[in-house]
């Protein structure tokens, strides 16, 4: 075989996000011996970004929040298109999994009688969001890490798995590289948990960081598994536009939910005239009530209508851009300066005034941002069952991002956090029992090694190839183009087009260099997990044929009742990327009814 | 608007390595890891950085501008001379893996020795606890920290005298710190400061305060208190006097 370092662990944990740890950690708990594989140095994960908070219905803030209404809150916002025994366990279980880092450490802002805090958030019927100011992902990957380092987890930093192994139709496994120094190691497993995120490294404007390629949803992909709703791309509506070097970089919600309002170059309050049907009456109708809202009793005022959802947003922003009515560069106003003290906006958002004080020269406490639409999070992934989260290769799980069905065709914000810990959790169990079950891992296929290894040096053997980045660069073009916030039927075929000249492109980039630390030969084998999401994401987008959620075909701007809880399954059969239709099951009488009258 | 700037950068192994000089097309509002990142797409593919965020938010990008440690996504070009060229190079307490990428691993292993968090009962039947705003205020400034290890690298006991193995360095002293205010936390730390984390190497030059791109202000919050407590458990001002007078030890 070739130079490979052989490991034994009972379960493997790919991604060190919030999902990954909390697997790990579960693992742990349950008596495996796990290792847990770090794609950057742990502690640097996505989680690490996150701002706005946790969403769980803790009842601390206003006591009539339960379960339902925010299982309620999240089918609507997913536009009914979430697994729906997904979304309930998250409902139910998220308050635990909160509590349950309070008693590792975390430290929550906190309410008046010193309980935990909960913020307002698009989308939310409640105050809902457990948060530390704007930067609860640190707070909560920092206690993960330390509780994962104390309960024996085995971390490997800064290594990049390109194969899962599947033996026997069963996960086995996994082979990847240690980026310091080129080598590869081979990870034998009872059960494999991925937790390696998202995708948005696909698109040019981008909040998510060069580690974002989509890995997890190829290694799924490759070993056989299926994927669902990988046209359902989120577009935070608010990130930097200026200067060009920032654009792309996370403003987060919180900024609304603590009273910031979205202007156009005319001064007005646009968001008013973007209220869906479904939520009509759910939200303020006059600018004085969403003050009222702001400021004062929020029982008896309703909720500024810039915490609609995330793909409603989006799309008004797009629109008044589109019509003229946008700002010099690009984007829209948000403006908290005119809302907030100094103070108090220093207070609850210390890390976006840092931001755009370094960044743009902006004050955030005396003058409007410029923002515009992201790439942020991916609601498709890989299909799981909803109690153990594996996918349809046994011995094979997915938790948090990489993840599909939860989120539905819209996710919305603090829902991630709370998904991370809740599914991560459970992941983290079924893989320890699974492994329990299973006994010791069988030994790997060494032509299945040996072929990936070859694979992954052979860029080395083309010295003169061309440039990894500049391949790179042109699917993030494509992409942008024409798989972005509005596509259609000729858009998604040129994209598709485009990929496979792009594929061949890949085929032969070339490195110099060595192995030790070569992002040039990361590139290079980063390209493979974003040309196949890039795929995945424009045959979906191109079957259905709809819009709905984030999800938006110029060509066909309404939703269709008769895809209403049906789903595009992804699928590799020998080389060739499949699609089909699937029906979603029916929701429960029960539940069916607690959405349609309320909780 | 877009100007030519010179960037020095070093490149090499821990063997060998040299400033290597570039030319790159800025514009607008750049930060020093953009130009890095354009050098690497466009002329250097093999250049090893490290970087996530890109947003002050993940402490990745740490290395060395013109002799000063900072995170270079944070570090706008247009803060230095046009005329002059801007010199990068790695973390110097840290042994160096590739061009602007050191070995960090020593931090992570540190962190593992500290005792943990360990809360006290909770304060409610429903297994929860009651604290308050102004009491969870102290350690959040501790919690702050990204893990960049600027301080660290700036810090002279570990840069300029290499005690790795006798002093955890300000960044841990800081999570200790955390900890330590937690308003639930009841562990026992103070002997662990003393021996192994050796605190009292700490001769207050504050340098880790200056460079902390998080501004915690690291030694008047974080070190000075933590070094009090560590006197108090230990210094007893009698048992000192006993044994000046009678020059026996009283272990």
């Amino acid at each position: 075989m070739a130079d490979v370092r052989s490991y034994e662990h009972d379960v493997l944990v790919i991604g060190a996000g919030g999902a990954g740890l909390r697997a790990a950690i579960e693992a742990a708990a349950h008596g495996a011996k796990v290792a847990l594989i770090c794609k950057s140095l742990l502690g640097k994960a996505h989680t690490v970004m996150a701002e706005g908070g946790a969403a769980a219905a803790l009842g601390t803030v206003v006591d009539q929040d339960n379960w339902r209404v925010h299982f309620r809150d999240t089918m609507r916002g997913g536009k009914m298109h979430n697994n729906w025994r997904m979304a309930q366990i998250h409902a139910q279980e998220a308050p635990d999994r909160i509590h349950e880092l309070e008693a590792w450490g975390a430290l929550f802002d906190r309410t008046a009688d010193g309980r935990i805090n909960q913020r307002p958030f698009g989308g939310h019927t409640y105050q809902r969001l457990a948060h530390v100011g704007d930067r609860t992902g640190l707070e909560m990957i920092r206690v993960l890490q330390d509780k994962a380092v104390h309960a024996g987890v085995e971390v490997h930093m800064e290594c990049t798995v390109i194969k899962v192994l599947v033996v026997d139709e069963r996960a086995a496994g996994a082979l990847g590289y240690f980026r310091e120094t080129g080598r590869f190691a081979l990870f034998r497993a009872g059960a494999v948990v991925l937790a390696t995120g998202g995708i948005g490294k696909a698109w040019q404007v981008t909040s998510n960081s060069w580690e974002y390629t989509g890995d997890g949803h190829y290694l799924a992909y490759d070993a056989g598994a299926e994927l669902i709703d990988m046209e359902f791309v989120q577009f935070h509506p608010t990130a930097m536009v200026w200067p060009p070097s920032v654009r792309g970089i996370l403003v987060t919600e919180g900024v609304r939910g603590e009273g910031g309002v979205l202007r156009n170059s005319q001064g007005e309050r646009f968001m008013f005239r973007y209220m869906p049907e479904m939520f009509k009456g759910d939200f303020a109708a006059t600018e004085q009530e969403a003050d009222a809202w702001v400021t004062g009793d929020r029982m008896k005022n309703r909720r500024p209508p810039e915490l609609l959802t995330r793909d409603v947003v989006s799309k008004a922003i797009v629109k008044e851009i589109e019509d003229g009515r946008g700002t010099p560069h690009g984007g829209v106003f948000l403006d908290i300066a005119s809302k907030r003290p100094a103070d108090f906006i220093k207070q609850k958002l210390p890390s976006m005034y840092h931001q755009f004080k370094e960044l743009a020269d902006v004050d955030i406490t005396k003058d409007p941002m410029e923002i515009g639409p992201t790439t942020h999070y991916v609601m498709g992934g890989v299909k799981v069952d909803a109690e153990s989260q594996m996918s349809t290769v046994p011995g094979l799980f997915a938790a948090g991002e990489v993840a599909g069905g939860m989120h539905g065709a819209n996710r919305l914000g603090g829902n991630s956090l709370s998904d991370l810990l809740v599914f991560g959790r459970r992941a983290g169990q079924h893989a320890a029992e699974l492994a329990k079950r299973r006994g010791r891992p069988p030994a790997s296929p060494r032509a299945a090694v040996d072929a990936a290894v070859q694979g992954a040096l052979a860029p080395f053997e083309r010295p003169t190839g061309e440039n990894p980045f500049a391949v790179q660069a042109a699917l993030q073009d494509v992409m942008q183009r024409k798989a972005g916030i509005v596509r259609d039927r000729s858009g998604l075929e040129q994209t598709l087009a485009e990929l496979e000249r792009l594929t061949e492109r890949a085929r032969h980039v070339g490195i110099a260099g060595s192995r030790e630390y070569n992002p040039g030969w990361h590139t290079a084998l980063d390209l493979r997990s974003l040309l196949a999401v890039s795929e995945m994401t424009a045959r979906a987008a191109l079957e259905r044929t709809e819009s709905r959620g984030a999800h938006t075909r110029g060509d066909y701007p309404a939703s269709d009742p008769k895809q209403e809880r049906r789903q595009v399954v992804v699928r590799r059969d020998a080389d060739r990327m499949t699609v089909r239709w699937e029906a979603q099951p029916e929701l429960p009488a029960d539940l069916a009814k607690l959405i349609k009258e309320g909780a | 608007m877009s100007e030519q700037r010179r960037l020095r950068i070093f490149r090499g192994t821990r063997s060998s390595g040299e400033l290597k000089e570039y030319a790159v097309e800025a514009g607008e509002g750049m930060v020093v890891l953009d130009a890095v990142h354009k050098i690497q797409a466009e002329q250097a593919p093999d250049l090893a950085v490290r970087w996530n965020c890109k947003a002050g938010k993940c402490g990745s990008c740490s290395a060395e501008v013109n002799g000063r440690p900072k995170l270079m996504c944070m570090t706008r070009l247009s803060d230095y001379p046009v005329e002059q060229p801007i010199t990068i190079t790695p973390m110097k307490a840290f042994p160096l893996v590739r061009d602007l990428v050191t070995d960090v691993s020593w931090n992570y292993e540190v962190n593992k020795r500290i005792p943990g968090f360990r809360p006290r009962t909770p304060d409610a039947p429903d297994g929860t606890w009651r604290m308050f705003q102004y009491e969870v205020e102290r350690p959040q400034e501790f919690r702050k920290c990204i893990e960049c290890f600027l301080c660290q690298d700036v810090c002279h006991v570990l840069r300029t005298h290499g005690k790795h193995q006798e002093f955890i360095g300000p960044a841990f002293l800081v999570r200790a710190a955390a900890y330590e205010t937690h308003p639930l936390d009841v562990a026992e730390r103070r002997d662990f400061l003393k021996t192994e984390g050796g605190i009292a190497l700490c001769n207050i030059t504050k340098c880790c305060t200056e460079v902390c791109p998080e501004s915690i202000t690291i030694t008047d919050n974080a070190i000075i208190p933590l070094k009090e407590r560590v006197v108090d458990a230990h210094y007893d001002p009698l048992a000192a006097l006993w044994r000046k007078l009678t020059g026996k030890s009283n272990d």
